[in-house]
């Protein structure tokens, strides 16, 4: 392609304080329309806003997570335009001097790390929610004030899968802060995208157009790549790009222009006069610095480290901060100086169970827990029971509650390792399946595999698999 | 002895109730036949007929100061459960359902809360009270004459004695002005001295709710309850209300006075000059030192005014819109399922229409005025501009108060105009708050008091001027000078 993407994000992320950010409503998700809601975040005549603290903890921890520059003193102000999702006509934001500017987030493509500029990191309040039906329009205030960091990268993302990677890292850092849901489903993540093309080699960036309404980091990567062949072909045909918005329909894959630049909104920012302008003091920002927590790409590398994990293994681990720490914890307990048999137990055997039942690792109810969970992962280790017997067991132990140890004391399920009980089964298999062994012999490879999981089959999946193949060996190349 | 109850200062009810002279209902019923015998004359309140049938009874509780006292509360206060409207068609039939924090510290105090609101400029903007939906109200002076405004009702109410005393807000001298053209007390404390919450904004950084009163006795009274920190305004100051009753001690021996040589030039009607100058000497006579001091920004305030005011305001008033209350053209009203809003087009339809039906040609004007300081390619030149000149407006007093107590000023250019003489001239109309804008641009306070009467028997209001957070001095100077005149005792004949 003769054409260089370049893409800018700009994220919204809602803050999960427990209450708005100006008022004393509550934030809660799900609940009846404007049951949540007061004079103030109504915007009625006579109100006025009260900064909520924590809201700007939150968004501190984010600012100084991402590196960013944090402003001294910094100011609200507001952004002008109406609609009837936002009560006051106008929202509190920050325009010239915000919490904070100049961070960066790094992102990695197939191992390589690639540097994202952040351009600034401040903090607003969201709008309601309109409810559309056939005979007029409902508008649901629960969601009006509620506190909204808006995060903007520059337009430095190259591809989809670029955007789709700065998405991921962004929100996995998020969450590990603890300051929202991340969920886009929810509406607790938000995301629009700038795009133009531009001739490879040229400076001067290409129009943009602003992408909307995308509900999932698929989404976005779906609208992106809809959005490059359409400009593609525009520009291929010697069509102009028109500065405009789109919006994402999921349904038919495509953007649908929305407004043209001529009909931007002039927002006439100004300062907001009602909240006065404020310091961060250094020993603030000292304050919540501390009070981060060892990041994703950090906590990835030290369990590569320490525990002796591929990059692939512990990236998985580290994916959500919550099953990370349970992870380090069974890790750090497994006794064996090789950590890796329990790494592979999290992210196979456990991993598996956890999302067949839509929940996450740490979630999972093992009877006995970890202590009963180590045993059971040593055992398979050791030998005494086989891998397949041990996953069996640990889906039926989390199923019915019952100890690993007392279903493997009950069904007998020790694996069969000692040669002379094998010797007998590997006969009887030999004797039943004389085409197959007839296979071996002619030289079919499959064959051998074949007759193990016959004798998998015959000792209930007890035998060792690898001592029954060695043993099967010998008696075959006995068989003329 | 009922029947002339009305005419009593709230500090002599007060010392009445507490003798157990009287009681709060016999102070509350001579005030309402008071005010059916005379308002039909000078319109004071708004929406009178409903609320002067409703028999409200004081509260009395105990250790409260104001034993049930009535207080007259301007139309852009906000009380739970009572009509709250700006006098303006856009908000008919608001009943906000909480109170101002000014309320709830009145009511806390004992205070009876009067249903009928005094009547006011639509929104606070103007300076007659003629831009009010329901028609002006009258100076009880000289009933063809203007009470002044955006406070004109309350003004007018104090001084036909029809409300024992009343709240005010005050954005651009819309306490003080009609306080001097009704002959009354009215102040206008420092930004962030009484908490706004619930003050319907006209522009933020420079509105304050203040008292209108007979004397400066019962203006230090409702001072002293209405003023301190609240938690639900961020703009509110954080530091202790004295007992503003002490500084009434009739002494101002040695307080140096400053007289800004930019008040006193051509546009000041040579009546007010020479009765500003009769009092100033009388403050002399009484013991202040005074000097000529310079405020050289002052030619700009008006303009600075203007822009930033009307700039808050458009924003303020962006809510207004016929979604959640007040007007909405019916067209767009659901229950008539016609004309329902589909789309975006029908919204913006309804959204005209609702502001254009329901806002007044003043309120509009100022609106179109604040959305052009603030658009796009005119913010430097006209908004942000404004600001650093308020800047320097600001630094003009700070200098003066390094070797002042005070600064004295006549309280407008004119005593009070006939109605319908400078309406049709806003810019003219814009002039006549020249003498009380800078006090708020600045964040100062400012009390006018009566200091005379023209030959025609109009009020002349005298402006004292003292640095943030000294109301204390206004009390000291304003008190003595009152209690050594006769202005505060003489009442107009209704």
């Amino acid at each position: 392609m003769e054409y260089e993407v370049v893409i800018g994000l700009e994220v919204h992320v809602q803050l999960k304080t427990k209450t708005k950010a100006f008022c004393g409503c509550s934030t809660e998700f799900g609940k009846e329309p404007n049951s949540q809601a007061c004079p103030v975040c109504l915007g009625f005549p006579g109100s006025l806003p009260v900064l909520n603290k924590v809201a700007l903890d939150y968004a501190l921890r984010v600012a100084l997570a991402l590196s960013c520059q944090v402003q001294e003193c910094t100011k609200f102000d507001r952004k002008n335009y109406f609609y009837p999702d936002l009560p006051k006509n106008y929202q509190i934001s920050q325009y010239d001097l915000p919490l904070s500017m100049n961070g960066f987030l790094d992102i990695y493509i197939e191992g390589k790390a690639k540097h994202i500029d952040i351009r600034r990191v401040h903090l607003e309040e969201d709008a309601g929610k309109l409810i559309h039906r056939d005979e007029a329009s409902l508008v649901d205030f629960n969601r009006t004030g509620i506190p909204l960091l808006e995060i903007v990268s520059e337009p430095q993302l190259n591809s989809s899968q670029e955007a789709y990677e700065y998405l991921t890292t962004l929100k996995n850092i998020i969450e590990y802060l603890d300051v929202s849901d991340c969920d886009m489903e929810k509406g607790s993540l938000r995301c629009d995208a700038n795009i133009s093309l531009k001739k490879k080699g040229v400076q001067e960036l290409g129009t943009k157009t602003e992408l909307k309404n995308m509900n999932s980091f698929k989404a976005v990567k779906d609208a992106l790549e809809f959005e490059i062949e359409r400009q593609t072909e525009l520009l291929g045909d010697g069509e102009p790009i028109i500065q405009e918005t789109r919006l994402w329909d999921e349904k038919e894959a495509q953007t649908v222009s929305m407004r043209t630049k001529e009909e931007a909104h002039d927002y006439r920012y100004f300062p907001e006069p009602d909240l006065t302008p404020f310091i961060i003091s250094q020993d603030k920002i000292e304050e919540i610095k501390k009070a981060i927590p060892e990041l994703p790409r950090e906590k990835m590398l030290r369990f590569m480290r320490d525990y002796g994990l591929s990059e692939y293994d512990a990236k998985i681990l580290v994916s959500s901060r919550k099953d990370a720490e349970y992870a380090e914890n069974l890790i750090t307990a497994y006794p064996n100086e090789d950590k890796k048999p329990m790494a592979n137990w999290l992210i196979g055997p456990l991993a598996s169970l956890a999302s067949a039942s839509n929940i996450s690792i740490s979630e999972v109810k093992i009877p006995g827990g970890g202590r009963e969970f180590i045993n059971l992962v040593n055992f398979a280790e050791e030998g005494k029971i086989s891998l397949l017997v041990a996953k069996s067991v640990l889906a039926e132990s989390v199923t019915s509650q019952k100890l690993a140890s007392e279903i493997i004391q009950e069904k007998n399920l020790f694996q069969i390792s000692d040669a002379e009980t094998l010797d007998n089964i590997i006969e009887e298999v030999i004797k039943e399946n004389a085409k197959s062994v007839n296979d071996y012999k002619t030289g079919k490879g499959n064959a051998l595999m074949f007759l193990v999981g016959q004798a998998m089959k015959k000792s209930q999946g007890k035998a060792n698999p690898r001592v029954a193949q060695e043993i099967l060996k010998k008696y075959l190349e006995k068989i003329s | 002895m009922e029947r002339e109850l009305y005419k009593l200062t709230a500090h002599k009810l007060i010392e009445k109730l507490n003798k157990e002279e009287i009681t709060s209902q016999e102070a509350l019923n001579s005030l309402k036949n008071r005010i059916k015998e005379i308002d039909s004359r000078v319109r004071a309140y708004v929406r009178v007929e409903e609320s002067i049938k409703l028999a409200n009874s004081p509260t009395r509780q105990l250790a409260n100061i104001l034993n049930g006292i009535p207080i007259s509360i301007k139309d852009n206060i906000c009380t739970e459960g009572l009509n709250t409207e700006c006098c303006s068609k856009i908000l008919e039939g608001f009943k906000p359902p909480y109170d101002a924090t000014v309320i709830k510290k009145l009511k806390e105090a004992g205070a009876t809360i009067l249903e009928a609101k005094t009547n006011m400029d639509e929104f606070a903007f103007g300076s007659s009270t003629e831009n009010s939906f329901f028609g002006p109200t009258h100076n009880p002076w000289d009933l063809e004459c203007v009470p002044g405004g955006s406070s004109g009702g309350s003004a007018a109410a104090v001084a036909a004695e029809e409300a024992i005393f009343a709240l005010g807000s005050d954005t651009g001298g819309s306490i003080r002005q009609p306080a001097a053209f009704c002959g009354v007390v009215g102040l206008k404390p420092t930004y962030g001295r009484v908490s706004r919450y619930g003050l319907i904004a006209f522009a933020s950084s420079l509105d304050q709710i203040g008292p209108i009163t007979k004397d400066v006795k019962d203006c230090a009274i409702l001072m002293n309850v209405i003023s301190g920190h609240d938690p639900c305004d961020s703009t509110s100051a954080n530091i202790e209300v004295p007992d503003y009753t002490k500084s009434l001690h009739n002494d101002i021996k040695g307080i140096k006075i400053g007289i800004p040589k930019e008040y006193f030039i051509e546009g000041l009607d040579l009546e007010v000059k020479t009765i500003a100058e009769e009092a100033i000497d009388k403050l002399k006579d009484l013991g202040a030192a005074y000097k000529q001091v310079s405020l050289p920004h002052t030619e700009y305030a008006v303009p600075v005014y203007y822009i930033i005011a009307t700039a808050e305001a458009g924003s303020n008033l962006a809510r207004f819109d016929g979604v959640q209350y007040g007007y909405r053209n019916t067209q767009y009203l659901p229950a008539g399922r016609q004309g329902a809003i589909r789309n975006t087009q029908t919204l913006i339809d309804m959204y005209k229409q609702t502001r254009g039906e329901g806002f007044g040609e003043e309120a509009k004007r100022r609106i179109i005025l604040g959305t052009f300081v603030l658009s796009h390619g005119y913010y430097d030149a006209y908004y942000l501009r404004a600001l650093k000149v308020r800047t320097l407006i600001k630094q003009d007093f700070d200098e003066i108060f390094k070797e002042c107590d005070c600064i004295v000023t006549p309280t407008s250019p004119t005593p009070a105009f006939k109605i319908g003489e400078k309406a049709a001239d806003p810019l003219k109309m814009y002039l006549s708050d020249i003498y009380t804008i800078s006090a708020n641009l600045s964040g100062i306070p400012a009390i006018s008091i009566p200091c005379g009467f023209t030959r025609k028997g109009l009020p002349i209001g005298l402006q004292i001027l003292a640095k943030p957070f000294d109301e204390e001095m206004l009390f000291r100077v304003a008190y003595a000078y009152e209690q050594n005149t006769p202005w505060h005792t003489m009442k107009p004949k209704l």
